[in-house]
């Protein structure tokens, strides 16, 4: 299982990665093991305000329909286009060509209540 | 195998409509004919036949095999059902007949009538509407009701709280009838987290929807403390009744709190189902409720003739035409009346022995994560077995290859590889003995030679279709 250092975790399987004001956000390659292939994932609602938390999209495999949690308040700036012809790419890159959306940072000190690569590692293995 | 249209022939026919009207295309509205060319297979009454018996053949049903599929109750269809819903006078009778002149349809009307009787008898729900088509629909029904109920009084509702262990439709349809949803985990024993449900339950929850028993087999214990709560937060508590074979004729969902109830006639009461309906999804509701059911609600009159009230003051309006899907209505009814008081508990029972028969048969074998009494169906995982490679996939598909219909797999979501399995009250021990030697034998092969069950099923038409491919891939015509 991999799990990728200098990106941040949470406990429902998302990472962010921060680039100065804006969070890139997808689903762990653990998340993407247990979902199975991906099948559809919905464009995010270009704009949308968002809180820490709370559901902003969904992705369906051919086992399940799951809500994405946005780790991080903001607005969403930016989807990832190429997932809707090749939902595909979550299971083939997870951390990289598999990235889901983008939010526009609120609050910054928001980054503390994250998990690091370490903790996420940890809270994995205790889900075994 | 070929599709209908590719075996048609230009120029074959196996119907002959004969000459049509000489006019008549001035006689019909050009707003109503067709635009474009009617494509239709061109295949003799012969071809027809011999196509869908053979696709009849390729299917798995249970008139045929073991089938136990959880959460969908597959028991036996009596045939005396079908008897009576092709009696001539219902079958070939209009339902437009019982607004035009009720007199004439006093037959049906009595059999809704009645039917609703009992299955208010069977809930201690104070009303029922037969006019829902499914489950899915009696759902919305049941919280248009529930909204409704809150418009009237006032009262600020935003949300309903749905345990994890609830069927997923009910989300989507609290979602559908314009609620937030809130999810409410459940406890190691397989109960909703009560803590978490104190949590969240307040003034601004207009219901909370429960399956019980729940998509864990199991029968939720702190059911009252949670229907208490509901009432003092004037939220309504909706019965999602697709489990009701577990206790129908021991428990009444009335009695312990419940306003708002769907039943699933085509699982519980045994109308034919799984090909995509026709279903029924009556709704009962509690007395607080009775003044929003939809119209036409069926009477008997004093003089003892059944007839129509449209003079419902609160009524949510009509869901269907008419009364719902009537001939599986008429089959539940049958059902009931064969059966008796009696009968309908002696099957409850059942269910519930049979199932906990095998769970705690096959209990050295798979992993079960909820490992107490279970209802009407019990979940297994096949974590033991995925150590190995074998996942609950490739366990449905080696029953398949034994003649088995597999149990419902990777639901409910919160076991991991899971395995639902509902043999219904309609199968002997004999039947359900050969089942258990069989995930017996699958699980010492997931063990020993795992190759074997990953490449199962040999020797069946279709062995494992690409799955992602055809969700990914959707193409919803055969041309």
């Amino acid at each position: 299982m991999e799990i990728k250092e200098g990106y941040f975790y949470t406990k429902e399987h998302e990472w962010v990665k921060i680039e100065g004001d804006t969070a890139k956000i997808g689903i762990t390659d653990y998340a993407q093991h247990k979902l199975g292939d991906i099948t559809f994932v919905e464009p995010p609602e270009n704009g949308k305000e968002i809180s820490a938390g709370s559901a902003v999209t969904g992705v369906e495999s051919v086992k399940a329909a799951s809500d994405i949690y946005s780790p991080i308040s903001g607005k969403v700036s930016g989807f990832n286009e190429a997932l809707e012809n090749e939902p595909g790419l979550i299971n083939e890159s997870p951390y990289d060509s598999g990235w889901i959306l983008e939010v526009k940072i609120k609050d910054e000190s928001e980054k503390e209540k994250l998990l690091t690569a370490e903790a996420y590692r940890e809270y994995t293995e205790g889900l075994e | 195998m070929k599709n209908i249209f590719e075996i048609s022939v230009k120029g074959r026919k196996g119907f002959d409509p004969g000459e049509a009207d000489e006019n008549i295309l001035e006689k019909i509205d050009k707003s109503l004919l067709r635009k474009g060319e009617l494509v239709l297979p061109e295949i003799s009454e012969f071809d027809a036949v011999r196509h869908y018996m053979r696709l009849g053949r390729r299917n798995f049903s249970v008139d045929e095999n073991f089938y136990p599929l959880g959460s969908c109750t597959m028991k036996y269809n009596p045939r005396v059902n079908e008897t009576a819903a092709s009696i001539s006078g219902f079958a070939s009778m209009h339902p437009l007949m019982s607004y035009i002149d009720e007199a004439s349809v006093q037959g049906a009307l009595e059999v809704i009538y009645n039917l609703s009787f009992l299955l208010c008898e069977i809930t201690g729900m104070k009303k029922i509407t037969t006019q829902p088509y499914a489950g899915a629909h009696g759902e919305l029904a049941g919280i248009m009701l529930m909204a409704a109920y809150h418009r009237k009084k006032g009262n600020n509702k935003k949300h309903i709280i749905v345990p994890e262990s609830a069927h997923g439709t009910n989300p989507a349809s609290a979602a559908a009838a314009g609620y937030d949803v809130v999810s409410v985990p459940v406890d190691e024993s397989g109960d909703m987290d009560i803590e978490a449900f104190r949590a969240v339950i307040g003034p601004e929850t207009a219901g909370v929807m429960m399956t019980v028993p729940s998509t864990l087999g199991v029968f939720e214990k702190n059911v009252s403390g949670i229907a208490e709560l509901a009432r003092e937060n004037d939220a309504l508590m909706y019965y999602d009744g697709a489990n009701l074979n577990a206790i129908m004729g021991r428990v009444k969902p009335g009695e312990i709190g419940f306003d708002i109830i769907h039943m699933n006639l085509h699982k519980t009461f045994a109308a034919p189902h799984g090909g995509g309906g026709p279903g029924s999804g009556v709704v009962g509701v509690s007395e607080k409720l009775s003044g929003f059911i939809p119209v036409p609600e069926v009477i008997k009159t004093p003089g003892g003739m059944y007839g129509l009230n449209f003079n419902v003051k609160d009524s949510i309006g009509m869901l269907a035409s008419f009364f719902g899907n009537f001939g599986v209505l008429l089959k539940a009814y049958t059902y009931i009346l064969m059966l008796g008081k009696e009968g309908l508990v002696d099957a409850t029972e059942k269910a519930v022995l049979n199932a906990n028969y095998i769970m705690k048969k096959l209990k050295p074998y798979y992993d079960l994560p909820y490992d107490r009494l279970c209802m009407h169906e019990c979940v297994f995982s096949a974590k033991k077995q995925a150590a190995k490679g074998v996942r609950a996939l490739d366990i449905a598909k080696a029953l398949i290859e034994r003649g088995i219909h597999p149990p419902t797999v990777y639901f409910p979501l919160v076991v991991e590889e899971a395995m639902m399995i509902e043999p219904t009250e309609t199968e002997s021990k004999e039947e359900i003995d050969i089942f258990i030697e069989a995930m017996e034998e699958i699980a010492r092969l997931a063990e020993n030679e795992p190759e074997r069950i990953k490449n199962a099923p040999a020797g069946m038409p279709i062995t494992r279709p690409d799955e992602t491919k055809a969700a990914r891939e959707l193409k919803l015509t055969c041309l």
